[in-house]
């Protein structure tokens, strides 16, 4: 069955391909692109069932493994497919209900469709990746759709606001080449199963330059502060459903490649230390900046920047534990996130506005909107039995029982952060939905069935995670068990 | 394996002049930073292999033919820095045509917090006067 590891990259590339030649039909685009996404959610579903038996391994083109490309479904991998896929699916039916509403003004949509594909086969691309070149080339794929997407319609705010985004990913991804450069000197090869014992022979020194490169580039993508201040400027002047997917995907694929990047080539969590200075920093001025914030949508931004913190917390720990925890919340954080993003563009069509002190009385007005917010709100802000707690409640666990200084900081730090998310969603639940009604800026927009029910879908898959969280726990711990031991990826792929 | 002396200051050149032309405000000067920056990778990918005859089969000795995997890649970086390169200077344009010049502006919070920050300023310069008159009067 590796037939189907490809699948998911070259779905979304096909029909990213029909839908640009189909531009002037906006109908014939949609049932494309919904049922390329929907083939993509089946596909990855079934390589997660799959993948329990040990990583699918396809090398493409037919090129003997060390040499060419090959492509790895191991159990993470699926996992984040089946995540993202579900989410991109979410997102574009949402974007098809608003580009209906509103007449497909704002969406040039002979654009939108081919480049959100060519986006979800890049995200793909890079969480099957087996070797470091293709996984440069999925972020390159993901990022050019990215600057499309973020500059759509090119009004002078989107210019503003892509021209930052666009410099520093450019950066990041210069600093990536190099540091590929640099590792082919080192060990004449990218494949990442084969890396595993070559960098393992490298001197120290070196071996920490490369680390610290990788680092360096991904921590760009991740948003991990202090390489996090393009990500409150940029992300929030896109529309809506473009916003949603970035905060969702876009900086988890960045997470995953430190994943990925930290436990197969750099085991032994040598610069641990520093990856949880990182975290606590990352949470604490994120934190801070949401609560300072007077914009939903910067708030919002502001929290998903602080939450990547609770992800780097795990992989610095290195531990079972923490890596298990880190999956989980990294799938809980995709999923919320988004909905939350979904949530702030209805906000904004009913209230005309996602300033806090423009917005009030939605709870009385929109009792459903102020429903859909509500769940996330508290979800994102780890209430139990939510699975924003579980997953907070596992990394604080695994952090105890280090026992070391630095993650007892941490398991402090965690507990202030959410005290913090709580209060900074409790404040816009105040001002926008509980005060008496402000006079809007302008006339609610319609917001049709097609945007509300998948932003709905995602809040009962944000609820679902806590009634699935055994089973996803465990699953998520044989992933961490798996990682930390290395030999099943590097056995599938170099039989 | 020997890395080149020459390639290698040619890539720290490119990668010290790109770093430069970064900092700048200017879009189309942003715009030959990355250009710089990515020619300057593409030659350190280049660098990873060892200089030989070309790698076709037949034309020389298995041995001394150099290593074609940095140059498939490379060819891969090109056209991706090329695609970039293009969109920036698209993005340069739209902001030439949108506001009549091509610098990367600051965002409207931060404009913001500057605003308030200056405001700020106003009554500290204020303390200030009166330190510099307690510091005269010390003085004297």
């Amino acid at each position: 069955m590796t037939w189907l590891v490809p699948l998911p990259v070259i779905m979304p590339l096909l029909g990213a391909a029909t839908t640009l030649l189909m531009f002037r039909r906006p109908r014939v685009q949609r049932a494309i692109s919904v049922s390329v996404l929907t083939a993509t959610l089946v596909v990855s579903t079934f390589l997660l069932v799959l993948s329990a038996d040990g990583p699918l391994v396809v090398a493409v083109g037919g090129w003997p493994v060390p040499l060419g490309i090959v492509l790895v479904a191991d159990q993470l991998a699926a996992l984040m497919l089946v995540v993202s896929a579900a989410v991109t699916l979410c997102v574009l039916l949402y974007s098809i209900g608003q580009g209906g509403a509103d007449g497909d003004e704002e969406h040039p949509l002979s654009v939108y469709h081919p480049t959100y594909l060519i986006l979800t086969a890049g995200v793909t691309n890079a969480f099957l990746s087996g070797d470091l070149f293709n996984l440069y080339v999925g972020f390159e794929i993901l990022l050019a759709a990215s600057y499309v997407l973020i500059t759509l319609g090119g009004t002078e705010n989107r210019i503003r606001a892509g021209t930052t985004y666009v410099v520093v990913s450019l950066l990041s991804s210069v600093i990536f080449l190099a540091a590929i450069g640099l590792i082919y000197s080192a060990t004449g090869t990218l494949n990442m199963a084969q890396l595993v014992g070559r960098l393992d022979a490298l001197p120290d020194g070196v071996r920490m330059v490369l680390q610290g490169m990788l680092l360096l580039a991904f921590g760009i993508k991740a948003a991990i502060f202090p390489l996090s201040a393009w990500l409150p400027d940029s992300y929030p002047t896109a529309p809506a459903p473009v916003t949603a997917v970035f905060a969702g995907l876009l900086t988890k694929v960045g997470v995953y490649a430190i994943i990925r990047t930290e436990t197969l080539l750099f085991p032994g969590g040598r610069v641990a230390d520093l990856l949880m200075v990182a975290a606590l920093s990352t949470m604490l001025v994120g934190i801070l900046g949401a609560v300072a914030q007077s914009d939903l949508k910067r708030l919002l931004s502001f929290t998903l920047v602080s939450h990547i913190g609770y992800l780097l917390f795990g992989v610095g720990l290195a531990s079972r534990a923490g890596i298990a925890a880190a999956v989980f919340y990294t799938l809980h954080h995709i999923v919320v996130q988004t909905t939350l993003f979904l949530v702030a563009g209805l906000i904004e069509r009913r209230g005309g506005s996602t300033a806090l002190d423009r917005l009030g009385g939605l709870a009385r007005t929109a009792p459903v909107l102020a429903i859909l917010f509500f769940l996330p709100a508290l979800n994102l802000a780890g209430i139990p039995p939510f699975s924003g707690f579980l997953g907070k409640l596992g990394l604080i666990r695994a952090g105890a029982d280090d026992g070391a200084v630095l993650p007892w900081l941490l398991v402090g730090g965690s507990a202030l952060t959410s005290l913090l998310t709580l209060y900074a969603l409790a404040r816009v639940w105040n001002l926008a939905f509980w005060r008496s009604p402000a006079t809007p800026d302008a006339a609610p927009l319609r917001s049709p069935r097609l945007m509300v029910t998948p932003t709905a879908a995602l809040v009962v898959a944000g609820v679902m995670i806590t009634l699935v969280a055994g089973p996803l726990y465990s699953l998520t711990d044989t992933v961490a068990e798996d990682l930390l031991a290395r030999t099943p990826y590097v056995e599938a792929v170099l039989p | 394996m020997r890395p080149s002396i020459v390639l290698l200051v040619a890539v720290g050149v490119l990668f010290a002049a790109g770093t430069t032309l970064l900092l700048e405000r200017t879009l189309t000067r942003v715009l030959l930073g990355v250009m710089l920056l990515g020619n300057g990778a593409n030659l350190l990918v280049l660098a990873a292999a060892e200089p030989g005859s070309p790698p076709i089969v037949g034309t020389a000795d298995q041995a001394e033919m150099t290593d074609p995997l940095p140059q498939a890649m490379i060819l891969t970086a090109i056209v991706i820095t090329l695609g970039m390169t293009a969109f920036l200077l698209a993005l340069a344009y739209r902001s030439w045509r949108l506001s009549g010049h091509d610098e990367v502006q600051d965002d409207a919070e931060d404009r913001r917090v500057r605003e308030l920050a200056e405001r700020d300023e106003g009554s500290d310069a204020e303390d200030l006067d009166t330190d510099e008159a307690e510091t005269a009067e010390v003085r004297t």
